[in-house]
C-alpha cells in the first residue's frame, strides 16, 4: 500500500481548496441574494444575508488558521507555498466581498423605510455578472487554470461600463428632483459595492496567475473613477 | 486511551550523561507521538526505556513507573523478551543482520521458536508490504540484505519489526541517514501504520516533527518542557524555551 | 616557504624508498631459511622417507612415526585447548562484568602467555606425568601443549568476537532474542573465520614446540606407532633435535629432510589459515 511521498501535504491542500470553494459559494450566493432582496424588497432575505456575514467571517478565519498550520507543519516549497499563500490572500478577498454583500443587504433593509424604489436594470445585471465572474475565478484557482484566470478580468470592463451608466442615471435623477437624493445615494452605494466586488474578483485572478507562474501581475483596470468625474 | 503512561520517571547513567528528570508523559494509542529536542537531551534514553533496551547500558539509577497498558514494565517480574516483541525498535542507522532479506525478517520469529515455513513466508510478505518494500525485493528475497540501498535497508528494518506483530513501534531518528525521497516514503508509511500501531518517534529535525506529529513532547536537557498536539506545538507553543528551539534560536 | 615543494617531494621519495628497502629486507631471512632447508633437505624426500620407519640408528629409513606423533599431539592439543579456549573467550567477551575478578582472569591469561616453553615442559612432567601418573604419554603431552596454547586461542577468539559489530547484538536483543541466542546465531558464525584462523595458528605453534614435549611425551625411538593416548610417541621437533645432536654421523640430508617436513607441516597450516581469513573477508556481510 504505497503512498505518494507528500500525500499528507497534498491532502491538506485539497482540503483547503475545498474550503475556498465552499466559502466562494457562500459569498457568491450572498452577492446575488443581497441584490435580489433589494430588488424584490424581501426584508427577510436581506436580514438573513446580513447576519450570515458572521458565518463568512468565521469560515475565513478557520481557513486561515488551518492553512497556517499547514505551512508551519508541512514546510511547503515552490508552487505548494504559492498555493498556500494565495489561499490566505483569497480568503481575505472573499471575506471582503462578503462585507460588500452585507452592505448591500443593509441598504436593502434601510430602503424599505423610504418611498417606492427605483428600477435600475444595471444593478441586478452587475450583480449577476459579478457573481458569475467570482464563481469562475474560484474554479480557475482551484484548478490552477492560468488561461481562464487571465481572461476573466477583461469582463471587469463591462461592469465598469454598467457602473458608469448607473452613475449617470442616478445623477440625473438627483438633479431632476431633490427628494430622490436619499434613495439615489443608497443605490449608488450598492452599485459601488458591486463594482468593488468585481475588482476583488480580479485580484483573485491575479493570485491564480501568481500561483501558476510565480509572477505577480496587475490586470489593467480602466481608470473609471477618474472618468466618472 | 493511553498506550504508555510514564510517571515521574528519572534515569541516571554511570557517567552522568543523558539523564532524565522526573518525566511524566502519557502516550496515546494509534497515534504518532514525537519526542523532540536538542541533541543530548535524553530523547533516545526515554525511547529505550519503553522496550527496556536501557538494560544493556550502564544505568546506575532509575525511579518512577512506566506503564504499558496499565502494567509497569520496570518491575523485575516483567518478561523482557515478550516486551521487546510487543514494542519494536528501528534505529538511526539501518542495521541489517548478516543474513538474506528473508533471513532478516524471519530472525525474530525463529528465535521465538517459529518453525512453520508457511507462516514465516506469510510474515515475510506481509511485513514487506506494510513497509512499502515488497515490490522492490519480492524476487530477490534470498539475496544478502547488505546489498540493498540505505533507504531500502531502513525499510527492511521497519519490516523486521513489523514481522513480530508488535503493538508499538519506536523509531530513533529513523531517517537521519536517508535521502529525501526515502525519508518521504518512510514518513508516509507511518501515516498508514498508525492505524494499527502506536508510533513513538525521535525525529532528526524540527521539520520532521512538525510534518508527522499527532502529539509532540519537547525534551530539553533531561526535562520535559512541554507537551501538546502537533498543530499547536509548531504554531503556538507556550513555553519560551520551546519557542526558541522551534524558531531555531538555539539547538 | 622554508622548504620548497620540490625538496619536500624528494625527501618523501627518499623516506619511502628507505622503508621499501627495509620491508624487502625482512623477506630475506624467511627466504633464506626456506631455501636453505629446501635445498639441503629435498634430496631426502622420497616415499620411503615419509612413510617408513627409521633404521640403522635413524641414519636411514623414514620418519613416519614422528609425523604421526606430531599429528596426534596436534589433535590432542586441539581437543583440550579449543573448547576451553573458545568457551573462555566467549565468557570474557560477552558475559564477564567489568570487575576485579575479570581483570584477574585477564592478567592470568597474559601471564600464561609469557611462561617459557621449557617451564611448561617441567610443569607437565610434574603434574601430568608424575603426579597424575599419566606417564610419558600423548595425553600428558597434549595437556601440556594445550595449556601453552590457551592464551593464543583465547585472545584471538576474543578479537574475532569483538570484531563483530556491536549493532548486531543490540538489534538481535531488540527483536526479543536472548544473549545466548544472539551468540549462537549471529556472533559465533560471523566470528568463526577469525576464530579458526586463531586456532590454526595456535595449533601450528604447538606442533612445532620441542621443550614442552621433551619430558612429557617424546620418545627417542619407538618401533611401533602409538595405539592409545597413554602411549609415548615420537614427534618431529624432538626427532629433529635428537638426530641433529645425539646421533653421530647423521647424514645431512636426513636432518634437513626432517626439518623440511616439519616446515611444510607448519607452513601448510599457515597457508590454510590465511586462505580461510581472506575468503571470509570477501564474503563478509558487514
Amino acid at each position: 500500500m504505497a503512498r505518494e511521498i507528500r500525500e499528507t501535504l497534498d491532502r491538506k491542500i485539497e482540503d483547503h481548496f475545498g474550503a475556498i470553494s465552499d466559502l466562494g459559494s457562500i459569498v457568491e450566493k450572498a452577492i446575488k441574494g443581497s441584490v435580489d432582496a433589494l430588488c424584490r424588497r424581501d426584508l427577510e432575505l436581506a436580514r438573513k444575508i446580513y447576519t450570515n456575514d458572521q458565518v463568512i467571517n468565521k469560515k475565513r478565519y478557520a481557513l486561515e488558521a488551518s492553512a497556517l498550520i499547514t505551512v508551519a507543519t508541512q514546510q511547503p516549497m515552490a508552487i505548494d507555498l504559492r498555493i498556500l499563500s494565495s489561499i490566505l490572500d483569497i480568503a481575505g478577498e472573499l471575506e471582503r466581498i462578503g462585507d460588500y454583500a452585507k452592505g448591500i443587504a443593509r441598504i436593502a433593509m434601510r430602503l424599505d423605510d423610504l418611498a417606492p424604489f427605483q428600477d435600475l436594470a444595471q444593478i441586478p445585471k452587475m450583480a449577476e455578472m459579478t457573481a458569475d465572474m467570482l464563481h469562475r475565478a474560484i474554479y480557475a484557482f482551484i484548478n490552477l487554470d492560468e488561461e481562464s484566470a487571465r481572461a476573466i478580468p477583461e469582463e471587469d470592463d463591462q461592469i465598469d461600463t454598467l457602473y458608469n451608466d448607473v452613475y449617470k442615471e442616478l445623477l440625473d435623477l438627483m438633479i431632476k428632483d431633490q427628494k430622490n437624493i436619499d434613495r439615489a445615494t443608497f443605490h449608488l452605494w450598492v452599485a459601488h459595492n458591486l463594482e468593488r466586488a468585481a475588482d476583488r474578483v480580479t485580484n483573485i485572478c491575479e493570485r491564480t496567475v501568481f500561483t501558476t507562474t510565480g509572477e505577480l501581475i496587475e490586470f489593467d483596470r480602466s481608470d473609471d473613477e477618474a472618468d466618472a468625474f | 486511551m493511553n498506550k504508555f503512561s510514564i510517571q515521574n520517571y528519572s534515569l541516571q547513567y554511570s557517567d552522568g550523561t543523558e539523564s532524565l528528570r522526573n518525566i511524566s508523559l502519557d502516550i496515546p494509542v494509534n497515534q504518532i507521538t514525537m519526542i523532540f529536542g536538542p541533541a543530548g537531551g535524553g530523547k533516545s534514553s526515554l525511547l529505550r526505556v519503553l522496550n527496556r533496551l536501557n538494560d544493556l547500558a550502564d544505568v546506575t539509577h532509575q525511579s518512577g513507573k512506566v506503564l504499558l497498558d496499565e502494567e509497569n514494565i520496570l518491575s523485575p517480574k516483567t518478561n523482557v523478551i515478550t516486551l521487546r516483541r510487543k514494542v519494536g525498535m528501528v534505529f538511526a542507522r539501518p542495521v541489517v543482520l548478516p543474513f538474506s532479506i528473508r533471513g532478516n525478517l524471519t530472525y525474530g520469529l525463529e528465535v521465538a521458536g517459529e518453525k512453520n515455513n508457511d507462516l514465516l513466508d506469510l510474515a515475510v510478505e506481509t511485513s514487506l508490504q506494510k513497509a512499502a518494500l515488497w515490490d522492490e525485493v519480492q524476487d530477490r528475497l534470498d539475496d544478502p540484505a547488505i546489498a540493498l540501498s540505505g533507504g531500502q535497508q531502513q525499510r527492511l528494518c521497519l519490516a523486521r519489526v513489523l514481522a513480530l506483530k508488535p503493538e508499538v513501534i519506536l523509531l530513533d531518528e529513523p531517517t537521519s541517514g536517508l535521502d529525501p525521497i526515502s525519508t518521504g516514503k518512510v514518513e508516509e508509511s507511518l501515516q498508514d501504520l498508525k492505524k494499527d500501531y502506536t508510533i513513538i518517534l525521535v525525529p532528526h529535525s524540527v521539520q520532521q516533527a512538525a510534518r508527522t506529529a499527532d502529539l509532540a513532547a519537547f525534551i530539553l536537557q533531561g526535562d520535559l518542557i512541554e507537551v501538546s498536539s502537533g498543530d499547536t506545538m509548531f504554531t503556538n507553543p507556550t513555553d519560551q524555551r520551546t519557542r526558541d528551539y522551534i524558531q531555531g534560536r538555539f539547538g | 616557504m622554508k622548504y620548497s615543494s620540490k625538496l619536500r617531494y624528494r625527501r618523501q621519495k627518499f623516506g619511502f624508498s628507505l622503508l621499501a628497502i627495509i620491508s624487502f629486507l625482512t623477506i630475506v631471512p624467511i627466504a633464506a631459511v626456506v631455501i636453505y632447508i629446501l635445498v639441503l633437505g629435498a634430496p631426502a624426500l622420497n616415499w620411503e622417507f615419509i612413510t617408513g620407519f627409521p633404521r640403522g640408528g635413524m641414519r636411514e629409513g623414514g620418519i613416519w612415526p614422528a609425523i604421526v606423533g606430531t599429528f596426534y599431539l596436534t589433535l590432542g592439543t586441539a581437543v583440550f585447548a579449543v573448547p576451553i579456549g573458545i568457551g573462555a573467550a566467549i565468557y570474557l567477551s560477552e558475559y564477564a562484568p567489568d570487575n576485579k575478578v575479570t581483570q584477574l582472569i585477564r592478567v592470568a591469561i597474559i601471564s600464561l602467555a609469557g611462561i617459557p616453553s621449557v617451564v611448561y615442559g617441567l610443569f607437565g612432567l610434574g603434574l601430568f606425568v608424575l603426579f597424575l601418573q599419566f606417564g610419558t604419554s600423548i595425553l600428558a603431552g597434549s595437556l601440556t601443549l594445550s595449556i601453552m596454547t590457551l592464551p593464543v586461542i583465547i585472545s584471538t577468539t576474543e578479537e574475532a568476537l569483538k570484531s563483530v559489530p556491536q549493532a548486531f547484538r543490540t538489534v538481535s536483543v531488540s527483536v526479543g532474542a536472548t544473549k545466548w541466542q544472539t551468540i549462537q546465531r549471529i556472533i559465533l558464525p560471523q566470528a568463526l573465520p577469525g576464530i579458526l584462523t586463531g586456532v590454526i595458528l595456535g595449533l601450528e605453534r604447538a606442533a612445532g614446540e620441542t621443550a614442552p614435549i621433551l619430558f612429557t611425551v617424546a620418545a627417542f625411538f619407538l618401533p611401533r606407532l602409538p595405539s592409545s593416548p597413554l602411549d609415548a610417541t615420537m614427534a618431529l621437533p624432538y626427532h629433529l633435535f635428537v638426530i641433529s645432536t645425539q646421533v653421530p654421523g647423521m647424514p645431512i640430508k636426513i636432518q634437513y629432510g626432517t626439518a623440511l617436513v616439519l616446515l611444510v607441516f607448519v607452513l601448510g597450516m599457515n597457508i590454510i589459515a590465511t586462505t580461510i581469513r581472506s575468503r571470509a573477508r570477501a564474503k563478509r556481510q558487514w
